[in-house]
């Protein structure tokens, strides 16, 4: 396949940058999304240009450490796919292919198509944590957790961090991923004895950063894993709960 | 750690009263709005239903007019009842309208100036929710306009205070006006069918049981509004109410 690239080209943090065209002649189909970039680059680096700075890792879709956004759709326009599993075969021969780094001011481009992610990781460092005993490991399913319940949590872990929801939202809100990363502990009875205290925690780090949800529903049609906009309804109840709750009597079930 | 990408940070020096430091959070500002909005939405459906009355004739609309400021009969002041509901959502409406606005800010910075170079394809997003800034916007004008036609005549020549069916008559009898008040109400059915649903998500109400319900409810709320309030300015305009 012989494509086009539109590709946003940055220096450094608060530089200025800029779109570059390139030529990516015969890619094969079968190569992954990233896999093209890849071959694009080892061209660049022999005519002795800079090659396209883009964050990966894994390369199988579980890391969430890459993505972009790919002619105007985050990790392009196949649903429930990460970059790196995106597939040239779904574009065709001849496309101009538009790449752009995520844009919210909660994540500053640091190079080429890399952003900042960091604020995530502060979000869940304030409070995406359970306390547990040391010492032994406890006998399994010591504690019932009914397994809807469990399903829920489950989906909602399934978050890998990628940023596309918040790439996707209109205001660059935080709230898919917040609130995935909340009702994957605070659905589970380990959970409970932070549940409100995270809730407050998380929600409030998040807002430090970025936007406020208006129901759009854009971040789930982008996630890469699919999590649905339930658990932003559920965190919105649990910070209010949260905010009301008379911590004194929390030891009350 | 980088902070670069930190929003304004306007974390006061001190400890705000509780109710102010609830109102900080933009998620407590959405719960707001969607409280907010369930009184204004009470609101619409009451005056709509109310001025079904002027179907009926000028002695049943202007008896309504007239018992709205009766509210609460032999217990409470004359106008008083009246006055507590005017001030209730006026209420309802400024802090509805201060957290669109604060929430509007909070999000143009958060989503930054550079904006993407490829125009989004919207997959989730609808025309109504994509529009509920200049919705809302439209149907706060048409708000004051409504107050200075119907409620001081200000902006009716031939206002008559508490001749309720003949001041309906005589503005909706001008064309413009009729066209202003189908046009808002239009602007204001795309406003509560994302609203409607909206709130749901905003307070939590969320249950497989009935989420999809809340969608169907959204339709079937602005229908019944958008219809009845348009069904005055045409019925005066086609000479069914003269």
């Amino acid at each position: 396949m012989d494509l086009t690239l539109k590709v946003w080209r940055q220096d450094g943090p608060g530089k200025p940058g800029e779109f570059k065209e390139y030529e990516a002649k015969g890619i094969s189909p079968d190569s992954s999304f990233l896999e093209m970039l890849d071959v694009v680059n080892e061209r660049l680096v022999e005519a002795g240009e800079v090659p396209i700075e883009f964050d990966h890792d894994c390369r199988e879709g579980i890391c969430g450490t890459c993505g972009v956004m790919i002619n105007g759709h985050p990790h392009g326009d196949q649903k429930g796919t990460a970059t790196c599993q995106l597939h040239m075969r779904r574009f065709s021969d001849g496309d101009r292919i538009v790449i752009e780094p995520w844009r919210a001011t909660g994540m500053p481009v640091m190079r080429d198509l890399i952003v900042d992610r960091s604020p995530l990781d502060r979000i869940v460092e304030a409070g995406g944590y359970i306390s547990v005993n040391t010492g032994g490991a406890p006998d399994a399913n010591l504690i019932p957790v009914p397994k809807p319940a469990a399903e829920s949590s489950m989906d909602a872990a399934a978050c890998i961090g990628c940023a596309a929801c918040i790439a996707a939202c209109p205001n660059s809100a935080g709230q898919l991923f917040t609130s995935a990363k909340l009702a994957h502990l605070n659905l589970l009875p380990q959970g409970q004895p932070e549940r409100y205290e995270r809730t407050i925690a998380m929600v409030e780090k998040m807002e430090e950063f970025f936007g406020s949800c208006t129901n759009h529903g854009e971040c789930e049609e982008a996630c890469p894993k699919s999590i649905s906009i339930d658990n932003i309804a559920l965190m919105n109840r649990d910070y209010i709960v949260a905010k009301f709750k008379d911590r004194r009597k929390a030891g009350q079930t | 750690m980088t902070t670069t990408g930190r929003r304004q940070d306007t974390k006061p020096a001190r400890k705000l009263p509780w109710i102010l430091e609830f109102y900080r959070s933009d998620v407590a500002k959405k719960w707001i709005m969607a409280v907010s909005g369930v009184i204004l939405l009470g609101y619409i459906a009451a005056h709509m239903l109310g001025n079904m009355k002027v179907f009926f004739g000028p002695e049943e609309i202007n008896e309504y007019g007239e018992s709205l400021r009766d509210l609460g009969g032999h217990l409470v002041p004359r106008t008083h009842l009246l006055w507590i509901m005017r001030i209730g959502l006026t209420a309802a409406f400024a802090v509805h309208i201060h957290a669109a606005y604060s929430l509007t800010r909070t999000n143009l910075q958060a989503r930054g100036r550079i904006r993407y170079d490829v125009p989004r394809e919207y997959l989730a997003a609808n025309y109504a929710s994509r529009t509920m800034r200049w919705s809302g916007v439209i149907v706060i004008l048409f708000v004051l306009f409504h107050l200075a036609d119907l409620t001081w005549g200000t902006a009716n020549p031939d206002f008559v205070r508490g001749e309720v069916y003949d001041n309906m008559v005589a503005s909706f009898e001008r064309l413009p006006v009729a066209i202003i008040y189908i046009a808002a109400n239009l602007a204001l059915g795309l406003h509560i069918l994302h609203g409607v649903w909206s709130l749901f998500q905003s307070v939590g109400a969320n249950n497989e049981l009935y989420n999809k319900w809340r969608r169907y409810l959204a339709w079937g709320f602005t229908a019944v509004i958008v219809l009845g309030n348009l069904s005055f300015p045409i019925a005066v305009q086609v000479g069914i109410i003269s």
